[in-house]
């Protein structure tokens, strides 16, 4: 997630949620997200919440307290949300969670089962990075009650990753794939295309190597040249290019087109799953109103329509749970208008796109148009009247957003 | 400081002295004219209010005086005490009309110029009317404190122009008072005092007249014949509009009612009208019951020279703009509007201005004390359009000129006089050249400076030709600029098309040999300045059906954000209310959005586009 915190109103101390919330937890997906806020070395594009072991300092929270204080959150979660429901999916992401010692992470998602039951079949994700994974620690995860790997293999031409600051040797990747295969576990890889210097047969390269591993699931992530990172600095003193839209456009349709080819269907702009089954229900519930427990510092959460974040920095997050106090530091208790941008915006991210009944009357107007225009499908519209994205659409999302609500 | 103030009304004329100042913006007149109602005694030093008579904040803040005032001082010279009238004097040349009805209630003008910089183009264009208006001038060199001063050199070019010896030039510092009591003993010795006929009919000129929130008009007067008095019925002469006297009096420093004002005097009156334009400047003010048979003279109605349009950037603003109009008015009036709809900029209206300085003193007044945003199209001036079948066309806007069978276009002229070290000979006649000017004369004022007069067309000079001057000569150059007719010239217009469509706003009338560039240019900058759309938008300039500069907008291909999970959703959302408060800033030029910011950019002064670019 981006490490910027938005502006909100003050987050209660004990971290309660109105009871209208608490209300929506029966009938929508419930996850866990945790964040593990470490990493080896910063990436220059990187602007995640995240810190390498220097610039942590030694007060309150380390890589070995860790697992200790995202305990305690899980803890303030239980009382706050009470009994609620068997977690459907757990995520956890970065940082780099496997700086994490396989232990501490399978520590952490036995407090969840603790305190809540996991569902029958539960999808249970780490982030990992190919460099920091042993068969054994793979293993271990996998006996703890992990189900599912997602690698950064970011690219697999050597002077793209050089550029992105990634240290991985390309064929880590393929050993730390066949390693998580055989402890049981299922893959997807994450790719970034639009990195400076990056030319297309670039990108094909790092398409067909991820292809050739086979995994169950590829995000593919247009770089964001996002502020104070290294790279934005880079870019403004003119030492890389910026990414350009038409370039990154041209990548996102060569990734559609090698991948729906290799057998990947895409079922939401960034990801494709080489069957419905191997989808994250974890990222799926994000798009469509689930409810999630952001578990670490700077995570988000959402609960019918209460969204709150924590506190950024490791020792003050660690520091206000040794004190019993919620790490929410701000929240936003969603109007009905804002509600209904949210469904419009996440929603037609997905393949099955928005239904058009759920849409407002100008919204609804604007449907022909976009059929029109070539940006949603016209077959699913007027079938299954449902919204959904073509190739165009899906590069255009935005704009058909903005058409969605009335923001032209 | 005189020991006691003569009583209005009861003054004889030959006390009197009534005097102006003529400076350059900055040369220093507002601290001398502070400084002389401190020694005078009319203001007290802790009530000193730095630059007394400037009382608009954006007069303060510009350094000009746009609204002149009159103050009443005593001043005891050889034991007798007189009766001084310093009348302030607008300094800009947008408001020449202004200056001229005010050197017109004087008998005699402080030439005061600053002593480290010599005398500017405005300055002589104010000392030439005060000539041609008989006054008696008192040269001075201010600022003489200044370790930059050569007073020596500039004396010597005082007394070369109005033909006095340098050692006539009295020499002050309004900062530290040296030399200013002398000034006034001058103002006494030197000036002849007014002379009429105090049995006459009354006859008052207006030299000004402000409107006052809470007293309506007040209108200041100089009395050449007969009396004004309390609760009398007065007529102005040329509209024959009769008011009641509520109250007459002299400003000293402030307003003072009196039991009248007599030959020669000046002072102010208040009829309980709301609009200037009931009490405007030139007019004669007489009495109703005893009427003067002619009045002073030398009136004219005021005319606008450039036109710009002006729209609130929030279409829903339209009916504050137009109070906001109606409300200006009645303080100034020279403006004139008039309501106009643009395809792309909405409601707004079409105003008539003095000059370029005139139209952005009223722009930002209407920001600033209206709290309006607004975007004005680019100035324009008024062009005489005659038909091939002898019908004549008045445009003030450029889309209003007719396509076609033209037989003559006839746009205004200036007399531009520039003054500026003599280096810049080259520069100034390269940039007077490209602007289509004519070469009249060239003299020098002393061994470093010159004088050069040009013809130039008025529309080539109310864009940037003030700042490209200035930049050309490094800021040393000053312009002073009249009417002076008209003259037929090859203009066409030039049509800015976007997908096709005519963009009203960016239609400009130029002439046929820069129609071209106007063209490219403008194609280019809207290129850099108009967001991507779904499809590729072509920007076309055009005169008539001939297309002569075409840039294309491609198409965009991808704005989506790629990661949307936990955190961003919230920041995404937010972006989407900011495009929701931003969708009120956005035109719709047939089927392409262009951003308020796009109009205003292209809009504005800077050519290269570059500020707009961020």
């Amino acid at each position: 997630m981006p490490s910027a915190l938005p502006d909100g109103d003050p987050a209660p101390r004990n971290g309660a949620l109105p009871a209208a919330a608490l209300a929506s937890l029966p009938d929508h997906p419930w996850g866990v997200y945790l964040h593990v806020p470490f990493c080896r070395v910063r990436c220059g594009y990187c602007d995640f919440n995240t810190y390498t072991v220097p610039e942590l300092g030694g007060d309150g929270a380390s890589v070995a307290t860790y697992a200790g204080a995202a305990l305690r959150e899980v803890d303030l979660a239980r009382r706050v949300v009470g009994q609620a429901r068997p977690v459907d999916t757990v995520f956890v992401g970065g940082g780099t969670p496997t700086m994490l010692a396989a232990g501490d992470l399978v520590s952490v998602l036995d407090g969840i089962r603790d305190a809540w039951g996991l569902a029958p079949g539960a999808e249970i994700t780490t982030e990992a990075n190919p460099d920091s994974v042993t068969p054994e620690s793979l293993a271990e995860l996998a006996e703890g009650g992990f189900t599912r790997v997602s690698f950064g293999m970011q690219s697999a031409v050597p002077h793209v990753l050089a550029t992105l600051d990634r240290t991985h040797d390309p064929a880590n990747v393929a050993r730390a794939v066949a390693a998580a295969r055989a402890a049981g576990l299922q893959v997807s890889l994450d790719l970034i295309y639009g990195t400076p210097g990056e030319s297309l047969p670039d990108w094909e390269t790092s398409l067909r190597a991820a292809v050739d591993l086979e995994p169950d699931h590829i995000s593919a992530y247009a770089l964001v040249v996002e502020e104070g990172t290294k790279l934005a600095a880079q870019v403004r003193r003119g030492m890389v290019a910026a990414p350009e839209d038409d370039d990154e456009a041209a990548k996102y349709e060569a990734a559609e087109r090698l991948l729906s080819g290799a057998g990947y269907d895409w079922y939401e702009v960034s990801n494709w799953a080489s069957e419905p089954a191997h989808r994250c229900r974890h990222n799926i519930g994000y798009w469509s109103d689930g409810n999630w427990w952001g578990v670490g510092p700077g995570a988000h959460s959402h609960v019918g329509g209460v969204r709150w974040w924590n506190a950024k920095h490791p020792s003050a997050y660690a520091a206000r749970l040794a004190e019993g106090a919620s790490p929410a530091v701000g929240r936003e208790t969603l109007t009905a208008d804002q509600r209904y941008d949210e469904l419009v915006l996440l929603q037609t991210r997905l393949v099955d796109g928005l239904p058009v009944e759920r849409l407002r009357e100008e919204g609804q107007a604007a449907v022909a148009g976009l059929i029109a225009d070539g940006l949603i499908e016209g077959a699913d519209a007027v079938r299954a009247r449902r919204v959904v994205l073509t190739l165009r659409g899906r590069l255009l999302a935005d704009t058909v957003v903005r058409r969605l609500l009335d923001l032209t | 400081m005189a020991t006691s103030a003569l009583q209005p009304h009861a003054t004889p004329p030959e006390l009197i002295r009534n005097f102006c100042i003529i400076a350059h913006i900055d040369h220093g007149k507002s601290t001398l004219a502070d400084r002389m109602l401190q020694i005078t005694g009319v203001v007290e030093e802790r009530a000193m209010r730095a630059q007394y008579l400037d009382r608009m904040d954006i007069e303060r803040e510009r350094g000009i005086t746009i609204k002149s005032q009159a103050v009443r001082m005593p001043w005891e010279a050889d034991g007798q005490t007189y009766c001084l009238n310093m009348i302030d004097t607008p300094g800009h040349v947008d408001f020449t009309y202004e200056v001229s009805r005010s050197l017109a209630a004087c008998e005699g003008a402080v030439l005061l110029v600053d002593a480290a910089q010599g005398i500017e183009a405005q300055t002589l264009a104010n000392l030439y009317l005060a000539m041609e208006n008989d006054l008696t001038i008192i040269p001075v060199l201010n600022k003489i404190d200044l370790p930059a001063a050569q007073p020596e050199k500039y004396a010597a070019e005082l007394a070369g122009l109005i033909g006095c010896d340098p050692s006539e030039v009295l020499r002050v510092s309004g900062k530290t008072g040296v030399g200013v009591d002398e000034l006034l003993d001058e103002i006494v010795a030197q000036l002849p005092p007014p002379v009429g006929d105090a049995d006459a009919p009354a006859r008052a000129m207006i030299f000004d007249s402000v409107y006052d929130n809470y007293r309506g008009v007040v209108t200041y007067v100089r009395v050449v014949d007969g009396n004004l008095n309390p609760r009398e019925r007065i007529v102005m002469m040329s509209t024959k509009a009769q008011h009641d006297l509520l109250e007459i009096g002299v400003i000293s420093p402030e307003m003072m009612p009196s039991k009248g004002l007599g030959v020669g005097e000046v002072g102010y009156l208040i009829t309980g009208v709301k609009d200037v334009r009931q009490s405007k400047v030139g007019d004669t003010v007489t009495n109703s019951a005893k009427p003067a048979a002619s009045p002073i003279g030398g009136y004219r109605d005021p005319m606008p020279m450039v036109f710009s349009g002006l729209y609130p950037i929030d279409g829903s603003d339209y009916p504050d703009l137009r109070d906001a109009l109606d409300k200006l008015k009645l303080n100034d009036a020279a403006l004139v509007y008039e309501p106009e709809t643009s395809a792309a900029l909405g409601f707004g209206f079409r105003c008539g201005f003095l000059g370029m300085l005139h139209l952005e003193i009223v722009r930002e007044r209407l920001e600033r004390e209206f709290d309006l945003d607004l975007i004005s199209t680019l100035p324009n001036v008024v062009y005489e359009v005659t038909m091939e079948d002898g019908k004549e066309i008045e445009v003030t806007n450029p889309s209003e000129f007719p396509y076609g069978k033209v037989s003559d276009v006839r746009e205004p002229v200036v007399r531009a006089t520039i003054l500026a070290p003599s280096e810049f000979i080259g520069a100034i006649m390269e940039l007077c050249q490209q602007r289509r000017g004519s070469l009249l004369g060239m003299d020098y004022l002393s061994e470093e400076r010159v004088e050069m007069r040009y013809t130039l067309p008025l529309a080539e000079i109310v864009f940037d030709f003030f700042d490209q001057l200035k930049s050309k000569t490094r800021g040393y150059a000053s312009l002073d600029y009249q009417e002076a007719g008209d003259q037929s010239a090859d203009l066409v217009k030039v049509d800015i098309l976007l997908q096709g469509e005519t963009v009203d706003a960016f239609s400009a009338i130029v002439h046929k040999d820069k129609a071209y560039a106007y063209g490219v240019q403008m194609a280019a900058k809207l290129k850099e300045l108009i967001p991507r759309q779904q499809f590729e938008v072509p920007i076309q300039a055009a005169i008539g059906s001939r297309i002569i500069a075409r840039e294309n907008i491609r198409a965009i291909r991808k704005d989506v954000l790629a990661k949307c999970y936990g955190g961003d959703i919230s920041r995404k959302r937010k972006l989407l209310e900011k495009q929701k408060e931003g969708k009120k800033r956005m035109k719709n030029i047939g089927t392409v959005e262009v951003p308020q910011e796009a109009f205003i950019a292209a809009l504005s002064n800077d050519s290269s586009g570059e500020k707009a670019k961020k």
